[in-house]
């Protein structure tokens, strides 16, 4: 290697080190100011790394009022959410992947348009029409905004993995002697599976991110961030830090988990064909 | 095992006709080639038959017994697959022994089947690896494998060996043949390839934008092609062709090409007298000329443009007046771009085709006595 | 003639991928026709029926409106160029394939689990009082006493620092998208051009950024429509100091519970969003690109 070389490959990381400093150092103080005693994080001047470590703060919005309980809301939307949303999306992927039909193509633009929708718009008129339907304030009701907007996403995804199923496979096993269902459920179902999970996994993150319409159409079943976010004006500082730390723990893991199928959920360029 | 029948059969993709209207009787234990250029209709045929496809119109027989509608399922076929479809979360045991689970064989009974197809297969070592642990080759004898474990009533390959490489290919094809002499199944195959065709068939089926243009054994398919299209698309080169327009005199006719005349043998006389003045085209086999490389009575002036070495012979580009002729001859001496040569047509191979249609003029059946030129 | 099973067949067999796309169609119907229908009776309808522009006009003439408006756009004109050349910058890098570019990819890629709430409630923990940045800056001994990033006295600052966590949270989208477009140009083209003499830059400018287009547009416009909507970013660093149109829709229900000029709000952003997208669909329309 010449010095030229060499001089380069060092720029080069010395680039990528200082980018990947700046994504991850804000996630390290986050994760520090959840764990530093209360009182010290309105000392002046503070230190970056906490005299000793502490669950005082974390145990202190745990045991704030509500957390509890927004945190299973949370976790109730999150599930009903995936489960509506995969039981909707899925088999409209699955479509998608397998079939030229006409119309597949306005179809996919038109859930991919979707994704354009503000968040406001889908929540504020639907206040009204929840409280018509007794939907207001109701945990089923949240999990039906967030199927909306996790719905699109759902579709893409789940239609990008039964693409990588080739199609011979399930004929195949029709020839074989399965109907059409079950050379589904015994060749195409088995081989997605993987895809399938992360996909349920970034429709949960979908929900447990959201914050706008859980906090418009909740009053006292509140999820995890529309009840930090309603008491943000009277929260204490170690209160913000530890529900901020909180809430990007799941994120991350399932992040963690299906990050090698990023690409094919936020990948797909709109006029892609 | 089981003949197959198609009545008038029928399958369009939007505007597109791939199948028109295509009547077959594939027999009993016969191996049945659909051989065409891509987008012919074989495929779809073939999947037809495999219930894969629903044909819009007409009606699919496998032993009789009608199964236009029924699902592959219900068919009594197997498939091998041109991507093999080997399911890769399964082991190749697995994979041979699916069809039987999906009948509930009996489980002892399935190892034994399993293992009988996979040692006739020559893979029986491999039978507890995973298809990713498997080259290409190994993958299409599990495909194989899986297909003929089900004792199907009929087989169907759909370019089974496009994807190996040419060395590969070519072992599989003589095992694929020394197969179905062993198991005897009716066996329908399609392929692009015409030298896996010829190989292969009891029986050619030629087909272009959906139709069968001719259906017969390899030897008639290439000896006497029924159209120009099907004697363009088989035999490496493919057939030459010269437009001739046909002279009556007294008692014989000859075609003219240019500024040459051809003789014609007796047998076809009758036929072309009734063309007297009209335009034919001519084909002719490459090795079916004869090259003289000194000056001989009767013989066509030609000059080589191109002369290619093959080993076992040497293929020659010669120019005869207009007109370019590919010509087969013995490897020694070699000739030279540029030389001067003349070429006789072997007169009971000439062929003639209706300029218009493309058809070929039926090809009489020569007097015994008759020879050459 | 064939019978009739056949036919009946053949029709299921054809219709099947209808079957399985109506849930979602019906799904997204309700869930997105509802609401714009709901909105506009909201939005331009009294309780009794009677068509009026009043809550439009509340809208307008409310004093936050006008800044509301104009901090939406100078955040929507500063965060999405900036984040669409850093984010090209990454995938470039990411796309010389050095040795660890994955993980480097996944870690760039972080940000994009978490929730603009969460994003806020970190740089928050910066820019706070007390924060990490002003313990840093007087550690180093260049200031004496905290600065107020965040104070209604100082909106340079708390604009600057929603910018900041922003382009910290949201980045990672366009990044994905354009590293996904990166990955589909095959490599070829680009040693072809290098085979006829063309340079790094020229490589980039004539081959790469070209073929990257179709990425490009849908990032930018994915990025544009989601920065119109920036709220709880905003909110957790800067409550109501610089206000924001998601943020006015928001406090217009939740602390005047007024469901008509909150709508007006939504449908505001609605028809932003769909103007800028519809400019760049026409004004961006890559050429026809054939593989």
């Amino acid at each position: 290697m010449t010095f030229r070389q060499l001089q380069r490959r060092f720029l080069l990381y010395m680039v990528v080190v200082v980018i990947a400093l700046w994504v991850l150092v804000p996630l390290v103080l986050i994760a520090l100011a959840a764990f530093t005693p209360r009182l010290e994080l309105y000392r002046w001047p503070r230190t970056v790394l906490p005299s000793a470590f502490s669950t005082a703060t974390m145990a202190f919005f745990l045991r704030s009022y509500g957390t509890l309980t927004s945190l299973t809301n949370s976790a109730l939307v999150a599930l009903l959410t995936l489960g509506m949303t995969l039981a909707l999306g899925a088999p409209a992927g699955y479509a998608v992947a397998r079939y030229v039909f006409r119309g597949r193509e306005a179809f996919r633009i038109g859930i991919l348009m979707t994704r354009m929708f503000p968040t406001s718009l889908l929540a504020i008129p639907l206040i009204v029409t929840f409280i018509r339907w007794q939907l207001y304030d109701t945990l089923i009701g949240v999990a039906f905004i967030h199927t909306a907007m996790a719905l699109p996403f759902a579709v893409l995804i789940t239609s990008g993995i039964f693409s990588g199923v080739p199609k011979e496979l399930e004929e195949a096993a029709m020839t074989l002697g399965c109907s059409r269902l079950g050379a589904f459920v015994r060749v195409a179902l088995p081989l997605a599976l993987p895809g399938l999970a992360a996909a349920a996994m970034f429709t949960f993150v979908i929900s447990w991110n959201e914050v706008f319409a859980a906090a418009i159409l909740t009053v006292r079943n509140r999820t995890l961030p529309a009840q930090v976010l309603t008491s943000l004006e009277v929260a204490p500082l170690d209160f913000r830090f530890a529900g901020g730390f909180f809430m990007i723990i799941p994120a991350l893991i399932f992040m963690a988990l299906a990050r090698r199928y990023l690409f094919q959920m936020w990948g797909g360029a709109i006029s892609e064909r | 095992m089981a003949e197959i029948r198609l009545e008038q059969v029928r399958k369009t993709f939007g505007r597109v006709v791939a199948v028109r209207d295509v009547d077959l009787t594939i027999e009993d234990g016969e191996f049945l080639v659909l051989l065409g250029p891509s987008g012919c209709g074989k495929t779809t045929t073939l999947r037809c038959i495999a219930g894969l496809e629903r044909a819009n119109s007409g009606r699919i027989f496998i032993g009789r017994r009608d199964v236009t509608g029924l699902p592959p399922a219900r068919r009594g076929i197997a498939m091998v697959f041109q991507s093999y479809a080997v399911f890769p979360h399964m082991t190749v045991a697995q994979n041979i022994g699916f069809g039987l689970r999906m009948r509930h064989v009996p489980r002892r009974q399935i190892q034994k089947d399993v293992e009988e197809a996979a040692a006739l297969l020559r893979i029986d070592e491999l039978l507890q690896r995973y298809p990713a642990q498997l080259s290409g080759g190994q993958r299409q004898r599990v495909a194989v494998a899986r297909a003929i474990v089900m004792k199907p009533q009929v087989l169907l390959m759909d370019e089974p060996l496009s994807n190996l490489d040419a060395l590969l290919r070519l072992q599989m094809r003589a095992e694929l043949k020394r197969l179905h002499r062993e198991i005897g199944t009716t066996t329908v195959y399609v392929t692009h390839d015409q030298v896996e065709a010829l190989s292969l068939g009891d029986r050619i089926a030629v087909m272009m934008d959906g139709t069968i243009v001719q259906l017969d054994h390899p030897s008639v398919v290439y000896d006497k092609p029924a159209s120009t299209f099907v004697a363009g698309f088989i035999g490496t080169p493919p057939m030459n062709f010269l437009e001739a327009t046909v002279a009556a005199r007294d008692e014989s006719v000859e075609l003219v090409v240019g500024d040459f005349t051809l003789l014609v043998p007796a047998m076809w006389t009758d036929q072309l007298k009734e063309r007297a003045g009209q335009t034919v085209i001519v084909g002719i086999r490459a090795e079916n000329i004869t090259v003289h490389h000194g000056p001989v009575p009767g013989s066509l002036a030609a000059t080589v443009l191109v002369s290619e070495p093959l080993g076992s012979q040497q293929l020659l580009t010669v120019q005869v007046g207009q007109d370019v002729l590919k010509v087969a001859t013995a490897p020694e001496p070699l000739l030279a771009a540029g030389q001067m040569v003349g070429l006789t047509l072997v007169g009971q191979k000439l062929r003639l085709f209706d300029k218009e249609t493309g058809k070929a003029l039926p090809v009489p059946i020569p007097p015994p006595s008759e020879g050459g030129t | 003639m064939p019978c009739t099973r056949p036919l009946r067949a053949l029709a299921s067999e054809k219709a099947l991928p209808y079957w399985l796309i109506l849930p979602t169609i019906v799904y997204v119907a309700v869930f997105f026709l509802v609401p714009v229908v709901q909105a506009l009776l909201l939005a331009f309808r009294t309780q009794d029926g009677q068509w009026t522009t009043r809550f439009l006009m509340r809208m307008v003439q409310d004093i936050q409106f006008g800044s509301a408006l104009r901090f939406t756009l100078l955040l929507l004109a500063i965060v999405v160029p900036l984040q669409l050349v850093t984010a090209l910058f990454i995938a470039l890098l990411v796309n010389t394939r050095f040795r660890g570019s994955r993980t480097f990819l996944y870690m760039c890629a972080i940000p994009l689990g978490i929730s603009d709430l969460a994003a806020g409630l970190i740089w928050f923990s910066l820019f706070t009082q007390h924060g990490y940045i002003n313990s840093f800056l007087y550690g180093l001994g260049i200031i004496e006493r905290p600065i107020f990033f965040l104070s209604a006295q100082n909106t340079g600052w708390v604009l600057g620092s929603i910018v900041l966590a922003e382009h910290w949270r949201a980045t990672a989208i366009v990044l994905v998208i354009l590293v996904a477009g990166l990955q589909m140009i095959s490599r070829d083209y680009l040693e072809a051009a290098e085979v006829f003499g063309a340079r790094p830059w020229q490589r980039l400018w004539h081959v790469t950024l070209p073929l990257l287009k179709p990425s490009l547009q849908s990032a930018l416009i994915i990025r544009t429509i989601l920065a119109l909507q920036m709220f709880a970013v905003v909110v957790a660093m800067g409550g109501r100091m610089v206000p924001v149109l998601a943020g006015e829709a928001y406090y217009w229900y939740y602390l005047y519970r007024n469901a008509n000029v909150a709508s007006a709000y939504a449908l505001l952003l609605m028809v932003i969003s769909a103007l800028l997208a519809w400019g760049y669909l026409r004004f961006l329309r890559p050429r026809e690109v054939h593989s």
